[in-house]
């Protein structure tokens, strides 16, 4: 026990007294944390508008009103530009889309409702890199054009729309009796809308009688803490201690390596231990090395940045010792399975990157696709992820946390055993 | 009392140790001496347990070192080749650790640790760490690491590589000083001066085998020459014609040094040159000595120890 204890000793005196390393090792999750943290960014922020430029080739009221509805919406920012202009903007990247309305725009959309006339096609350059952005842009153009040609033919300027409409219906032949017969009527009971909206507007009963979106939302955050909003950051402290506290595995195990060509091993094992212990001393004086990094860079999660731990206490002390454990084994099976220190690290650390890269650690796992999501059981970080997640902002109970507690066991367990199996003791 | 009885290891196809047997009774040094590659080290290895020999076996005071956790292995010391400090610890800490590890504990492990600094001359840096120190220093320490926890057998690999000389006498000084309490040491080297100045008993080895384990004086028994000449020639010399002359017991050519053992310089030393000359073979240096045992080394393995 004595020789246990001074091996640990000696380990976190040796990791600790190094000050420079160690500000780096605590700093650099944080910092990049906090980057990750503010690029997803808060709810209780407003939202970043996308930016799209709209050229306005009509000048037609319903054109205008379709500007003015994109103006005010809240996700847009939107510029007034000629076409030219436009889509420079969209090819230097300043702008997501470029909404092209064409001549006779408002005419032809009205009626185009009703009829088989040609509709009038709106052009949208967008930009390939952000391709994400062109379905919401086309989704708000329908809601403010269907909004912009309802009213304006419900309303008074709807006369002269209707008309054509109508004068379209019977100099068509492709429409059945029946059908022509039914849009007649519907033609004349929008005429009596206009007319009675048209006495409403000047008694301003009515005003704003029209087609809108029947319904309107309500966000509600579904995170642990009703009374608390969503913290971005509680998830990239949690993915990036994770991807640190692997590295900080790589370096137990490049520790080994290193002290085996130093001769320091070959003293060690001249010495009355047993290889437990001397392996067992590296895994413990690891386990406590990461669970005292973690305890610094959550503190200052939590200190400076907000994060919460919503869920269950005892289940993240147990995730984060669980994984305390899972990186140290990781060192000991870097050690065991590399051959020079030079050439593990590389290894490694490419290892290393990938693991946290599918474990959700820089983006959320839910973003993957469906095959990924299942594969990436089989990957330890996306546990330590997880657990993480479900004690900080998802705000889960202790019985969420015994599935990454038990699988980040498994694992360490796995890594100890073919350690043990691949070490190379003899000298 | 160490008893190395028939060890064997080979490593694939590579036989890098065959048959090494010897003793060593308290109080005296051995010297495993020969060139890189001998087997000095792997023997080193297996004697303290690093390495499991295919055959033989190593018995301290009577017992087998069975299992790494072994209480025997507390009985020996290990000054590894390679200098085998924690630099982040000082001098004393690193003693600390080394002696915990051999079950030393409290004020025990305190004092044995100032006592170990104290042989080695580095008390009064006991506090320092060992990147402030000289080679010298340092080698030192990574002595004293090994003689912390007072082992009776202390196995030295090559603890003098690439130190000046003032530090190898230091050194040396440490070593008749433990020899004096009654120490038993193993002292690997390729230096054939510190065998024969530290050695009680010279086990000479070569690719594997002993080629020779004797004391110096029997050694030196065995020496087919009384003394030896180095002599830098131009051109290749037929040496099976050099050996034909008169007073010529060895000779062999390496890297443009000629190197001839003979009976004696006074007789000898000019027939070998008169005989160069007539083979316009150029002389572009010349030295004598006594024969030692590099000669003997030469004279067994036909090549030079330091090869």
């Amino acid at each position: 026990m004595n020789a246990f204890l001074a091996l640990v000793k000696k380990d976190l005196i040796l990791y600790f007294s190094n000050k420079r390393a160690l500000i780096i090792t605590l700093a650099a999750p944080i910092v990049i944390a906090a980057f990750f943290g503010s690029l997803f960014g808060n709810s209780d922020k407003k939202p970043t508008r996308v930016p799209i430029a709209i050229v306005d080739q009509d000048k037609s009221p319903i054109a205008k009103q379709v500007i003015a509805g994109m103006k005010e919406d809240s996700a847009l920012n939107v510029l007034e530009l000629d076409e030219a202009e436009a889509l420079t903007q969209v090819q230097k990247g300043k702008v997501r889309a470029a909404v092209v309305l064409p001549p006779k725009f408002g005419e032809l959309a009205g009626r185009a409702m009703f009829s088989a006339n040609a509709k009038p096609e709106v052009k949208i350059h967008f930009d390939p890199t952000q391709s994400i952005a062109l379905a919401m842009v086309r989704g708000m153009l329908s809601q403010h054009v269907m909004k912009a040609v309802t009213q304006s033919m419900m309303g008074t300027g709807g006369t002269k729309m209707i008309a054509g409409v109508r004068a379209d219906v019977l100099a068509s032949n492709d429409i059945p009796t029946d059908a022509r017969k039914d849009l007649l009527t519907l033609f004349d009971s929008v005429e009596r809308v206009q007319q009675s909206s048209t006495t409403a507007t000047s008694s301003n009963k009515a005003a704003g009688r029209s087609f809108d979106i029947p319904f309107k939302t309500v966000t509600v955050e579904a995170t642990g803490n009703v009374e608390r909003k969503y913290n971005s950051y509680a998830h990239s402290f949690g993915g990036m201690t994770v991807q640190f506290l692997l590295f900080m595995g790589i370096d137990v195990g490049i520790g080994l390596l290193l002290m085996r060509r130093m001769g320091l091993w070959k003293r060690l094992r001249a010495a009355p231990v047993s290889r437990a212990l001397l392996l067992g001393s590296t895994v413990a004086s690891g386990t406590i090395t990461a669970l005292l990094l973690m305890c610094g860079i959550f503190a200052v999660a939590i200190a400076v940045f907000g994060v919460r731990i919503e869920g269950s206490i005892i289940g993240f002390v147990g995730n984060m010792i669980a994984f305390a454990l899972l990186a140290a084994s990781f060192g000991l099976l870097i050690a065991a399975i590399g051959k020079t220190p030079e050439a593990t690290r590389g290894l490694a650390i490419f290892a290393t990157l990938l693991m946290v890269m599918l474990g959700g650690a820089w983006v959320p796992s839910f973003l993957f696709p469906e095959w990924l999501q299942t594969a990436s059981l089989a990957n330890p970080a996306r546990w330590a992820v997880d657990g993480f997640d479900a004690m900080t902002w998802r705000g889960l109970g202790l019985e969420a946390a015994v599935a990454p507690i038990g699988a980040m066991l498994g694992f360490s367990a796995l890594f100890t055993v073919i350690a043990i199996w691949r070490f190379s003791w003899e000298e | 009392m160490l008893q190395v009885q028939h060890l064997h290891k080979a490593y694939a196809a590579r036989q890098v140790v065959s048959d090494v047997s010897f003793s060593a009774e308290p109080g005296q040094i051995i010297g495993l001496l020969g060139p890189n590659g001998a087997g000095k080290t792997t023997t080193v290895s297996m004697i303290c347990g690093l390495t499991a020999p295919d055959q033989g076996s190593v018995l301290l005071s009577g017992q087998r070192i069975d299992t790494d956790d072994s209480a025997v292995k507390r009985k020996v010391g290990f000054v590894p080749q390679d200098i085998a400090l924690y630099e982040g610890l000082s001098a004393l800490g690193n003693l600390e650790i080394f002696g915990a590890l051999y079950g030393l504990k409290g004020a025990q492990l305190r004092q044995s640790s100032l006592a170990a600094l104290e042989l080695v001359g580095l008390a009064d840096r006991a506090r320092d760490k060992p990147d402030t120190f000289s080679g010298g220093m340092k080698r030192r320490l990574n002595i004293a690491c090994a003689l912390v926890h007072d082992p009776d057998i202390l196995l030295l690999d090559e603890p003098t590589v690439g130190i000046d000389p003032q530090s190898r006498n230091a050194i040396f000084d440490n070593l008749e000083t433990l020899k004096a309490r009654g120490k038993t040491m193993v002292y690997t080297t390729h230096y054939m001066e510190e065998a024969e100045r530290l050695c009680d008993r010279i086990v000479i080895m070569d690719h594997g085998k002993v080629i020779a384990n004797d004391t110096l004086a029997g050694l030196y028994r065995q020496l087919p020459v009384s003394a030896t000449l180095e002599i830098d020639v131009d051109g290749e010399v037929d040496i099976a014609m050099l050996k034909q002359l008169a007073g010529v017991k060895t000779a062999a050519q390496e890297n443009g040094r000629l190197v001839v053992g003979v009976d004696s310089l006074s007789t000898s030393a000019s027939t070998v040159l008169a005989w160069l000359a007539a083979g316009s073979h150029r002389v572009m240096r010349i030295s004598s000595g006594r024969a030692n045992l590099e000669t003997l080394f030469l004279a067994l393995t036909g090549r030079q120890l330091r090869d």
